[in-house]
């Protein structure tokens, strides 16, 4: 067992597969190295960052921009902008980052335009840092509201239950009485106001821009210039709609049933996940990382702990990475029942469908229950391990579940559904996203398979145990919502075919590489780390600056950039379709809103 | 059933039982009440997905009458807060308190709704959905449990039970007033604290007088 595990050096050091020179003499002096101790990538000038990401695209094939974020330097003063550019054809990323004076207004070119799937994303980092895209289409805030004060993400942002910068709090008791931190606010509540201001006379920001840039025609003209004119109006569906799938908004402009124009709006169940997140000790992150894509803990756990032991350099022994994949190919099931279950309830099959999908999710949450003692919020993954050993007798109850109860129910499922007529008259050719759009939109995960690109994380940039693992990429062709919906039966077989192996192959010994710390030791430097979660691809990127708390702690939510797409898969579509395409996205609103 | 409702106190004859039952308007009303309470269709986050599975066929909320969710709160008469709070949603959630018939009850389902939870620290989280609307019963977990929900669920029909006629602030006469529905200022405005925030904002204004 022990000559099969790689090298630790090795794994921390990516192999880079671009010839070392050729970006820097390429670009005069516009690009050069990151040559930070423990940064990979290139520093590229704002001037030269369309051009460059441009010549990526097109010359050297990194067709995916997978994550955008930003990165407060206050104690260099700058601010940073960071991409990660994956080819589909495989392979690791290439990182290249802006750098840009943290004087406001800091502005940084939009790179919208050559790939559409930094949309939202940027919106975010001119909400949250408020660092300004020139030449971005929308420019709004996106989680937090029009009129917010402060970008919170600023390392010097204090939020009103401040208390200190980093855990572990020194004393919660001091002198032996427990505070409550709401006490010492002059609102008894978390909020806090300008000092000169008043709400006399103040009129709140509302909407009123959001609906304005929606309507296609003035105040003067209806129509679309052809024939009748007909009138337009704008619906809201949501925040609170049983169909979204939680707290989520879209404002739909309509021309009679047709959908002209769509944006989601999100930020209802912002919970400041990555705020906290740099607040917290590395292993405080972990329960959080359950939070966020509630219905696949298992797998968040994995994302966070592989980016983490990227920087320590460390891996987990071999039992712990066949326990990992276990569980994680458990949650892509559960997962997957869960959003066929619901997309049936959105396309009308109400609750009937869902019921016998949550029976067999319950079979799976009794086995996390009984190894990590939580149903839902697993908190399971530690670096270099998992918490506990499995319990006796669980893989026998495993084994019975993935050799003979699941397959069979899923086999149900098919016969049952697929060629259901109300399925196929509701699914076939509804809400297309052809692999180009797909792949310009950064779609992740079954959204962009059904699209026909075979790009699978666990294919393309193997972690784990996955290079050994024998699966099929599912792939579907069609991009609709039943190539969605299809596609996720798919890969519950694989998923199926996985735990097969991993069971048979299941081996003995340690489940933690070391003794298991509190407070690990995380070398300055940074990481990013990605799984393919069941909703698509789940990043983090870490920087670390060698203390306790992560300096910038950010997440690749796949929920949140799959929705940049919606707006495009639904114009022209009729407004019942909404419901179905946003059901097929299969969406949490834990993770788009963080 | 009959002895859930039947006032001990009033003997009914051996061979009228199961047909007749003497009761209490106190008691019929509650009765009718603890077993039919409408939930909303609510879900905020991670504890919506304990709260769809209770519904499911392992948890099976129907024994309890409740398995009738309504999407609309004119419908309902429980609001099950499953989720954190924000400050974005907090407005809606008011809105929607505000359009619920009369009697309503509202049941903080978990850590965050409770109190803000393992979030409460964050910018846009709200402590406790306690803060705006008042809340019968707190369910403790992150999340509960579907069992910790069921019996949430069973405290609030004991509370129920308990209810009169005489005291239930829904048969006064007064019609019962509206919460004011916070504002997305700069930061959250909760319209009962104007008075608080103008009186901030003279502070500043004229610096208090040297002592």
């Amino acid at each position: 067992m022990e000559e099969q595990r790689p090298d630790p050096t090795e794994m921390a050091l990516p192999e880079q597969t671009i010839p070392s020179d050729e970006l820097e003499t390429r670009f005069q002096g516009g690009v050069r190295r990151d040559d930070r101790d423990g940064y990979e990538g290139y520093v590229v000038d704002t001037g030269k960052l369309v051009e460059f990401a441009t010549t990526l695209r097109d010359e050297m094939g990194y067709d995916y921009l997978s994550s955008v974020t930003g990165v407060d330097y206050l104690p260099e003063a700058q601010m940073e902008v960071v991409y990660h550019a994956y080819r589909t054809s495989g392979g690791p990323a290439l990182v290249f980052k802006v750098q840009a004076p943290r004087q406001d207004p800091i502005v940084v070119p939009t790179l919208t335009g050559v790939y559409r799937g930094a949309d939202f994303q940027e919106r975010e980092i001119w909400d949250l840092y408020g660092i300004r895209f020139s030449g971005h289409p929308d420019l709004r805030r996106i989680l937090m509201w029009e009129g917010f004060e402060g970008h919170p993400m600023r390392r010097d942002y204090r939020e009103t239950y401040f208390e200190e910068e980093g855990k572990p709090f020194k004393n919660r008791w001091p002198e032996g009485a427990v505070y409550r931190i709401e006490d010492k606010q002059p609102f008894n509540k978390n909020v806090r106001y300008p000092a000169d201001f008043t709400p006399d006379g103040w009129v709140p920001e509302g909407d009123a821009a959001l609906y304005a840039g929606m309507m296609k025609v003035g105040p003067d003209g209806n129509g679309n210039g052809r024939g009748l004119g007909t009138e337009q109006i704008i619906v809201n569906l949501g925040p609170q709609h049983p169909s979204t799938h939680g707290v989520f908004r879209v404002v739909v402009t309509l021309e009679g049933e047709t959908i002209v124009d769509l944006k989601p709006v999100m930020g209802y169940l912002h919970r400041n996940h990555e705020k906290i997140g740099e607040r917290n000790t590395y292993l405080m992150n972990i329960p959080f990382t359950d939070r966020l894509d509630y219905i696949c803990s298992m797998s968040n756990n994995l994302g966070y702990v592989l980016a983490v032991e990227k920087l320590m350099g460390i891996r987990p022994p071999e039992r712990a990475e066949y326990i990992r994949v276990m569980m994680v190919e458990l949650t892509r099931i559960a997962n997957h029942l869960w959003a066929t279950g619901f997309l049936l309830n959105d396309l009308g099959a109400f609750f009937t469908p869902a019921l016998y999908a949550i029976n067999e999710r319950e079979l799976i949450l009794d086995v996390f229950e009984a190894t990590s003692g939580s149903r839902m919020m697993c908190n399971y993954m530690r670096f270099g391990g998992v918490a506990r050993d499995l319990p006796q007798g669980i893989l026998e109850t495993v084994r019975e579940l993935v050799f003979e109860r699941l397959p069979r129910r899923v086999d149900e499922l098919d016969a049952y559904l697929t060629g259901n007529e109300i399925v196929r008259s509701r699914g076939i050719g509804v809400g297309v996203l052809t692999a180009q759009q797909a792949l310009d939109y950064s779609a992740a995960g079954p959204v962009l398979r059904a699209s026909g690109v075979a790009y699978d994380v666990r294919r393309a940039d193997p972690y784990s145990i996955y290079d050994r693992l024998d699966f099929d990429v599912a792939v579907r062709y069609n991009g609709d919502v039943y190539d969605r919906y299809l596609i996720r039966l798919d890969e519950i077989r694989q998923s199926l075919r996985i735990l097969r192996q991993v069971i048979d192959g299941m081996p003995e010994g340690e489940i933690q590489t070391g003794k298991p710390v509190y407070q690990v030791r995380v070398p300055a430097g940074e990481a990013y780390g990605r799984v393919e979660n069941p909703k698509g691809e789940l990043g983090f990127y870490v920087v670390s600056n060698g203390k306790p708390n992560p300096w910038r702690y950010h997440v690749r939510a796949p929920s949140f950039i799959n929705l940049t797409a919606m707006g495009l898969m639904c114009v022209g579509q009729k407004v019942a379709d909404v419901v179905a395409i946003l059901g097929s996205i299969d969406i949490v609103l834990g993770e788009t809103d963080r | 059933m009959t002895e859930d409702i039947n006032s001990p106190d009033i003997p009914v004859p051996e061979e009228l039982k199961g047909q007749v039952a003497i009761t209490t308007l106190d008691r019929i009303y509650n009765w009718g009440r603890r077993s039919s309470v409408w939930p909303m269709m609510f879900g905020l986050a991670c504890c919506a997905i304990e709260m769809i599975c209770t519904a499911a066929s392992r948890y099976d909320l129907s024994r309890f009458g409740m398995e009738v969710m309504r999407p609309s709160p004119r419908q309902t008469d429980l609001m099950i807060v499953s989720g954190t709070v924000t400050k974005k949603m907090i407005p809606q959630i008011v809105r929607l308190y505000n359009q619920m018939p009369e009697p309503r009850y509202v049941m903080a389902m978990g850590a965050c709704a409770s109190g803000g939870g393992p979030f409460k620290e964050g910018y846009n989280v709200v402590s406790g959905v306690d803060k705006f609307v008042p809340v019968d019963v707190y369910v403790p977990g992150c999340p509960p449990t579907p069992q910790a929900l069921l019996h949430g669920l069973m405290t609030l029909q004991k509370k129920i039970d308990n209810e009169s006629i005489n005291t239930s602030p829904w048969y006064s006469q007064e019609s019962s007033e509206e919460i004011p529905i916070p504002i997305l200022g700069p930061d959250l405005i909760d319209p009962r604290d104007f008075d608080r925030i103008a009186a901030q904002r003279n502070a500043v204004a004229e610096p208090a007088p040297e002592a």
